[in-house]
C-alpha cells in the first residue's frame, strides 16, 4: 500500500507553491532571493514527485489513491487523485519549469525591472501551483477555479516584460483565455445540473447511466462540445490559436518557455481526464467528439506549420510550431484508444521537455546577435554561443523527428497508435506532411546559424554564456536524448497510468 | 416547447443572458465593453445556478432550531448548499479576472491612447512594418 508520506504528495506539493507565492513579495529583492527561492520549492516539489511515482509503481504494481480534502467523504467533498500518470506529468512539469527559469536567468534580468523582478516569481509560483493542481484535481469545479488562476497568471507573465508589444498581446490572450475559461464554466454548470456530482468517478457513473437509458442527451452533447472548444481555444488548437504567436513570441524568453512548454499542457491533460475519467472513451465517440477533434489535430498540425513557415521572427517561427505540436497531442486524443492517448501523454511529455530548450536557445542566439530577433540577424550565431546553437539544431532535430532525439519517439509511438484506427491513412499522411513542414522552416534556420557570417559577427556582443545557462542546456539536451533513446519504458509507465486514470 | 421555456423560465433568461455576454466578450472592438460582456456571462451563469439550487418550500442550508431546544437535522428540509458555493467561487474569480482585464486595458490606454484592440494592433503593424523593411535592408547589405 502507499505510504502516509506518498499519500499527502499531491495536496503538499500544490500547498507548497501556493505558500511560496504568498511569501515571495514579502522578500527583500537583492541578490535574485525571490528567485532562488521559487526555483528552490520547484526542485522540492519536483522530488516529492518523483518519490511519489517511485511509491506508485514500487513492485512492478500499479496503485493509484484518492485524497480527501476537508472532513467530508466521496460524493460531497473535494478530492485530489493520483496515479503514476499524474505523477509523471507533475515532475516532467517541475523539472521544464526550473530548466526554463535556470536557463533563462540572464535574460529575465534584462527583461524584467527589478522592482517586478518577485512579482514575476509569485506568478511563476502560482502557475506551477495551478498546473499541480490541474493535474491531480478529481474534482470539475476545482478544476475550473485553476484554470481561471492559470489564465491570470499566464497573462501577466506575458504582461510582466514592460512593452506596448506585450500588454498588446497579454489583453489578446486575456480575451481569448476568459472566452475559453466561461465555456468551461457553462459546461460544467450543465454537467452538474445533468449529474447532480462534481466529483469525476460520480459524474462518469451518472451518465453512464444517462446514456444507457438515452436520456438528455442532446444537453450532454452540448456541455461536451462547450467544454471542448473552451479548453481548445486556451490549449490553442489551430483555429483558435490567433492569440498564441504573439503572446509567445512577444514575451521575455522565461515566459515564452513556460507558456509554450507548460501552460498549454495543463489544459490539454484537463481535456483528457474530462474525455477519459468524466464521459468514458465510449460515450465521448458515440457523441462524435473523438472525429472532431481528430479533424481539428490533423489541421493543426498542418496549418500550424504553414503559418510557422511564414515568420521571419525566430521566437514567433517557435511559436506556430507549438501550434502543429499541440496539434498532434490532439490527433493522439482524437483516436480515441488507450494507445492513442498514451502516445498524446508522451508527445505532452516531449514537447514539455523540447520546447522550452527552443526557446532557451533562441533567446541565447538572438542575445548573441545583439538582441536581434530576426531570423536572418541570427546568421553566424553558433560560433557566438555553442550552447544555444546545440539547443536549437537538437530541438530542430527532435520536432522533425529525427531518430535518436526525443521527437522521434512520441512520433513513432503517434504512428504505431494509429494502426488500429479505421482513419490511418489520414493520421499517416497529416505526419508525414507535418514532418516535412516542421523540415521547411528549422532546417533553413540551423543553416542560417551555422553560416560563417564574417562582417556580421564584428557586431555580436562577446559575452559567453553564463554557467546556469550552460548547465540548463546541458540538462535539456541530457533529457532529449534520454526520451528519444529510452522511451519505451517510459511508454509502457504511462500505457500503466493511462489504463489506471 | 413554449410550455417548456415558461416552466425553465429562469434558465431560459439565463441562457440568453450569456449569449449576449458571449456575443460583447467575442465581437465589441472597445475593451470596457468586453469586460462588462465577460460580466454579463458570468452573472448569467449565476443565475442558472441559483435557480437550479433552489427548491420550493425549503430553507436555506442553515440549521433550523425545531422549538424544543434542538435542531432540525434531516436534508429534506434544506436546499442544497453547494450551487451557493459554485456562485460565491465564481464571484470571486469573475471579480479578480475582472479587476485584471482593467488594469492591463489601463496599461493599453497608457500605450497606445485608445481603448480598441484593432487600433492598438493597427498601429503595432505600422511599427512592425517599419522594423521589416529595417530587418530587410539589413538584410540586403549583408547580401551584397
Amino acid at each position: 500500500m502507499i505510504g502516509m508520506l506518498a499519500y499527502n504528495i499531491p495536496f503538499v506539493s500544490i500547498f507548497v507553491m501556493m505558500i511560496c507565492a504568498i511569501i515571495t513579495p514579502l522578500l527583500p529583492n537583492r541578490n535574485r532571493i525571490p528567485e532562488k527561492l521559487s526555483c528552490l520549492a520547484i526542485s522540492f516539489v519536483g522530488l516529492m514527485s518523483a518519490y511519489l511515482l517511485y511509491e506508485l509503481t514500487a513492485g512492478g504494481q500499479t496503485h493509484s489513491f484518492n485524497f480527501a480534502m476537508g472532513h467530508f467523504p466521496a460524493p460531497w467533498g473535494n478530492e485530489l487523485r493520483a496515479g503514476p500518470l499524474e505523477a509523471v506529468l507533475s515532475l516532467v512539469f517541475c523539472v521544464a519549469m526550473l530548466l526554463s527559469l535556470t536557463g533563462n536567468f540572464s535574460s529575465t534580468a534584462e527583461d524584467i525591472a527589478p522592482k517586478r523582478r518577485n512579482i514575476f516569481c509569485v506568478l511563476v509560483n502560482l502557475l506551477t501551483a495551478s498546473l499541480l493542481a490541474l493535474t491531480y484535481t478529481n474534482d470539475l469545479f476545482t478544476a475550473y477555479v485553476f484554470i481561471e488562476i492559470n489564465t491570470i497568471a499566464a497573462c501577466a507573465i506575458v504582461a510582466v516584460k514592460e512593452s506596448a508589444e506585450t500588454v498588446r498581446a497579454a489583453l489578446r490572450y486575456l480575451v481569448m483565455s476568459l472566452v475559453g475559461s466561461g465555456l468551461v464554466m457553462i459546461a460544467i454548470c450543465l454537467l452538474y445540473d445533468l449529474t447532480g456530482h462534481l466529483l469525476m468517478q460520480n459524474m462518469h457513473r451518472a451518465i453512464g447511466e444517462l446514456v444507457a437509458t438515452k436520456r438528455y442527451m442532446m444537453p450532454l452533447t452540448v456541455s461536451l462540445a462547450l467544454i471542448t472548444a473552451g479548453l481548445a481555444i486556451k490549449s490553442a488548437l489551430y483555429p483558435f490559436a490567433s492569440w498564441l504567436p504573439d503572446a509567445h513570441g512577444s514575451s521575455t524568453n522565461a515566459s515564452s518557455a513556460i507558456l509554450s512548454g507548460l501552460v498549454l499542457k495543463g489544459h490539454i491533460f484537463t481535456i483528457i481526464k474530462i474525455f477519459y475519467r468524466v464521459f468514458g472513451l465510449e460515450v465521448i465517440h458515440l457523441l462524435r467528439m473523438d472525429t472532431v477533434i481528430f479533424i481539428l489535430g490533423i489541421t493543426a498540425m498542418i496549418m500550424g506549420s504553414v503559418h510557422a513557415l511564414r515568420q521571419k521572427n525566430v521566437k514567433r517561427m517557435i511559436a506556430w510550431s507549438s501550434v502543429a505540436q499541440v496539434g498532434y497531442i490532439f490527433m493522439g486524443v482524437g483516436l480515441n484508444t488507450v494507445a492513442g492517448i498514451a502516445a498524446a501523454c508522451l508527445h505532452i511529455i516531449v514537447h514539455a521537455c523540447v520546447k522550452p530548450m527552443l526557446f532557451t536557445a533562441a533567446g541565447g542566439l538572438s542575445n548573441a546577435a545583439g538582441h536581434k530577433k530576426g531570423l536572418h540577424a541570427l546568421m553566424g550565431t553558433f560560433y557566438v554561443n555553442v550552447w544555444a546553437g546545440l539547443g536549437l539544431i537538437a530541438g530542430a532535430c527532435s520536432m522533425m523527428g529525427i531518430p535518436g532525439f526525443a521527437g522521434f519517439a512520441s512520433k513513432l509511438s503517434l504512428t504505431l497508435a494509429s494502426f488500429d484506427h479505421s482513419t490511418v491513412i489520414w493520421a499517416l499522411t497529416a505526419l508525414a506532411t507535418s514532418s516535412v513542414l516542421n523540415a521547411l522552416y528549422y532546417v533553413p534556420a540551423v543553416i542560417v546559424v551555422l553560416t560563417h557570417n564574417k562582417d556580421a559577427q564584428k557586431n555580436f556582443t562577446a559575452h559567453s554564456p553564463t554557467l546556469s545557462y550552460k548547465v540548463s542546456m546541458f540538462v535539456f539536451l541530457a533529457l532529449n536524448f534520454y526520451l528519444g533513446l529510452f522511451c519505451v519504458p517510459l511508454l509502457r509507465l504511462i500505457t500503466r497510468g493511462v489504463n489506471v486514470l | 416547447m413554449l410550455e417548456k421555456l415558461l416552466l425553465n423560465h429562469y434558465e431560459a433568461a439565463a441562457v440568453i443572458l450569456s449569449g449576449i455576454g458571449l456575443t460583447n466578450l467575442l465581437l465589441q472592438r472597445n475593451l470596457i465593453k468586453k469586460i462588462i460582456g465577460l460580466n454579463i456571462m458570468d452573472t448569467a451563469v449565476y443565475l442558472f445556478l441559483a435557480a437550479k439550487g433552489y427548491v420550493e418550500g425549503r430553507a436555506a442550508p442553515i440549521l433550523i432550531e425545531n422549538g424544543s431546544g434542538g435542531w432540525i437535522n434531516s436534508a429534506s428540509v434544506y436546499v442544497n448548499p453547494v450551487p451557493a458555493g459554485l456562485v460565491l467561487t465564481g464571484i470571486v474569480v469573475s471579480v479578480s479576472v475582472t479587476a485584471f482585464a482593467l488594469a492591463l486595458t489601463l496599461k493599453l490606454y497608457e500605450s497606445y491612447g485608445t481603448l480598441n484592440i484593432d487600433e492598438a494592433l493597427m498601429r503595432m503593424t505600422e511599427e512592425q512594418k517599419d522594423i521589416e523593411a529595417k530587418i530587410d535592408a539589413a538584410e540586403e547589405e549583408v547580401l551584397s
